[in-house]
């Protein structure tokens, strides 16, 4: 499924041919009233007769000129649009709205501004429900771990002219740290996987095998989130935990090692919830990289084996510097995804709020998890200032997310022309 | 590999001393091994979990799957799944309808009307839009189609509207893909024929370019049938049958009791989550062998295609 998605590189790419302009869509349909009436608008279909013309005007010396139906006198010029020139019936015919001719191209384009109109309202949304809430939780939301939504049995207070529960203290830093953190371990671990089984399955597996793998990849993205959770809560997290706690008890306690240190508990954790996401961003980089693979011209990396290098060598060298903007590109995507991954992550993170995760065992929380899972809670608040706390996280989310994917087509427009693919990986 | 292998010592010359060139030969050799067995293991990292992830689900739902689970409807704790495929059905088919229609229309408009280097607020936005998080747009379209400005209550036509944004992206993407795959020789044929552009673009660019457009299509349903974060606010949850309204009636869908293993150890709910994430995962399985089946019946036809693929 990706290789139609991915790329819009290729043969077909060549800027439309002008004949396609929307602007001549009715030629062909009026010539043949113009045969049935006048034997010289045949020639010309679109310009008016030269005795309907003002004397000397520009179009009258055109009309019949090599120009043909694009001269001057087109369907902009004097009479074009069912000027005096077309009988009635026909001119109505022709320049009617709502002929399909007409109405689809108009339709077509009004529709292609939904994505930018649902954008505008997404951010406009979030920004009118957020300002009270980020003008109360001011800076400190970036720099503090608590979730306090604050006594909802005592009255109102009220700060900066936004009531709020007396108590309300919000800060997403460990939030933000979970949801940084996770999405980087999982995209560390899936670049090497990803390419690695992009490689073997384009320079080494016949092409049924690599089909099958391209089935494996298909379903990996396709499988919904909700089952990596299931997966991950009930049979992942608790296998991880079992079989690696020996080992999680061994580290030694030294400053960077203390991190992989610990109590491995029922599961739900930081390692948990990042492997599950390497997993679920998988799709993308190895069936993109493949993709990309697939297009590198094989006299080049021929030139490189017959210059000695070895299969590996010449992959280092030339395959892989070939790509290098297009993984990228498809790794920032990847990482795009981690961060906004919602519901695989509230499953096994262990939702936890108010503390970053001490250890890799522990557990932890993200910004999408965090909304997923806080919502209920936030409609007890009267005030509903824990709601408008929630679309502050929602923004910071997308502020992130959108860095991530803007970084991604910069970096890749910057070092060369790749096509990104889009796509929740499928 | 074939030039390092063929420079190989002779049976002779095993007793020579080792030369520096022969290590470094040696250590490329192994270095070459090395790298190709790091790229196995990772095709087997990749192969695993899927096989552990479908077979796990399979292991735990079928011993106790029953038919009569898709004939009954929902209990407070398990039950049958009916009222959820049912919802998963139409909330699918609504946004391959909906979002299809509009992301076809889009992707029609940046390959036909659009040069390649214009329109780019629009695929720009179309971009952004796709790396949206779900849950962001979920909680958008709680606040302003549920609660907000349009006050629905929870709805099938919030869920609709939610997922059909967040799938349009991709259908937009895929078909705009597709009809500029196709050769620029169709279009010269159709115009020379004197075709109307409409009539060309219906009968002749758009044909070639319908395998691509249906695989952006399917992506969508499946993405469509796998989303539960913009579910939960906007479509909520029922245990009845969807009934006839597009606004205030809750729907249920297949996902939702999935996420319920979190809430609960009850076996019964448990057991219901995994017959739920079955038919998930079959329904996802055959969505793919459908755009697979596309893929390829159009990859027969078309030879000039085959140089691609290796």
């Amino acid at each position: 499924m990706t290789r139609t998605i991915v790329g819009t590189g290729g043969r077909g790419d060549s800027p439309l041919p002008p004949v396609l302009d929307a602007d001549e869509t009715d030629e062909p349909e009026s010539a043949p009233a113009f045969i049935e009436s006048d034997r010289f608008g045949a020639l010309a279909p679109e310009a008016p007769r030269p005795e309907e013309l003002p004397p000397g005007s520009a179009a009258s010396s055109a009309v019949f000129g090599p120009g043909g139906p694009r001269g001057p006198g087109g369907p902009e010029g004097p009479g074009g649009e069912g000027g005096p020139a077309v009988p009635a019936g026909e001119g109505a015919r022709r320049g009617a709205w709502w002929r399909a001719e007409r109405l689809m191209p108009r339709v077509m384009h009004g529709v292609a501004f939904i994505p930018l109109v649902a954008l505008a309202f997404i951010v406009v949304a979030l920004l009118i429900k957020a300002l009270p809430a980020i003008r109360v939780n001011g800076f400190k939301f970036f720099t503090t771990s608590v979730w306090n939504q604050g006594n909802f049995y005592a009255p109102l207070t009220s700060t900066h002219g936004v009531p709020h529960p007396p108590g309300a203290d919000y800060g997403a830093l460990d939030l933000i740290v979970g949801t940084v953190e996770s999405s980087f371990i999982a995209l560390a671990l899936a670049i090497p996987i990803g390419v690695g089984t992009a490689l073997i399955v384009v320079e080494k597996l016949p092409q049924r095998l690599s089909n099958g793998v391209g089935f494996f990849l298909e379903v990996l993205a396709g499988i919904p989130s909700v089952i990596f959770g299931l997966w991950g809560y009930l049979t992942f997290g608790p296998w991880l935990s079992h079989h690696l706690a020996p080992i999680a008890n061994r580290i030694p306690d030294v400053p960077v090692l203390r991190f992989f240190r610990g109590p491995t508990g029922g599961g739900q954790g930081l390692l948990t919830t990042s492997l599950i996401l390497t997993l679920m961003i998988l799709p993308i980089l190895a069936a993109t990289t493949r993709d990309l693979l697939r297009q590198v011209p094989r006299p080049t990396v021929e030139g490189a084996v017959a210059l000695g290098m070895t299969d590996s060598e010449s992959m280092r060298t030339v395959t892989l510097r070939w790509i290098r903007s297009g993984v990228i590109g498809a790794s920032v995507l990847g990482l795009g995804r981690a961060l906004g991954e919602t519901m695989a992550v509230a499953m096994v993170s262990g939702v936890i709020l108010g503390r970053t995760a001490p250890t890799i065992w522990s557990s932890m929380n993200t910004i999408a998890a965090a909304i997923v899972t806080q919502l209920d809670a936030a409609f007890t608040d009267a005030s509903g200032f824990a709601v408008r706390t929630l679309a502050e996280l929602a923004i910071v989310l997308f502020a992130i997310t959108l860095v991530a994917n803007i970084g991604a087509r910069m970096l890749v427009r910057k070092v060369s022309g790749t096509a990104l693919p889009v796509g929740r990986g499928v | 590999m074939v030039v390092v292998s063929a420079s190989a010592e002779a049976p002779g010359a095993r007793r020579a001393p080792v030369t520096a060139a022969q290590l470094h030969l040696t250590r490329r050799r192994f270095w070459n091994r090395a790298v190709w067995a790091g790229c196995v293991l990772a095709l087997a990292l990749v192969v695993t979990p899927v096989v552990w992830i479908v077979a796990g689900i399979l292991a735990k739902a079928l011993p106790h799957w029953h038919w009569g689970t898709l004939t009954t409807t929902s209990t407070a704790n398990g039950g049958g799944l009916l009222n959820a495929v049912v919802g998963t059905f139409v909330i699918v088919g609504g946004v391959a309808v909906i979002g299809g229609a509009i992301g076809i229309c889009g992707g029609i408009h940046l390959a036909e009307y659009t040069a390649e280097g214009k329109g780019g607020i629009l695929r720009g936005a179309s971009e952004v839009l796709s790396g949206v998080p779900s849950i962001v747009m979920g909680y958008v379209g709680y606040l302003a189609l549920v609660v907000g400005l349009f006050k629905w209550g929870f709805s099938l036509a919030a869920a609709l509207v939610v997922l059909s944004i967040l799938v349009i992206p991709y259908i937009t993407k895929s078909t705009e893909v597709a009809i500029r795959n196709v050769p620029t020789a169709y279009r010269e044929g159709a115009e020379a024929l004197g075709m109307r552009s409409g009539y060309a673009l219906r009968k002749v660019v758009l044909r070639p370019a319908l395998p691509g457009i249906a695989t952006g299509v399917i992506v969508a349903m499946a993405i469509a049938l796998g989303e539960t974060a913009p579910l939960l606010y906007t479509a909520e949850w029922s245990n009845t049958l969807p009934k006839a309204q597009l606004t205030h009636s809750p729907v249920g869908y297949l996902t939702y009791p999935v996420y319920q293993v979190v809430n609960t150890t009850q076996p019964s709910v448990v057991q219901w989550a995994y017959s739920a994430a079955l038919l998930l995962i079959v329904l996802v399985i055959l969505l793919i062998v459908v755009a697979r089946v596309i893929v390829s019946r159009t990859q027969r036809h078309a030879p000039e295609r085959q140089h691609a693929a290796r």
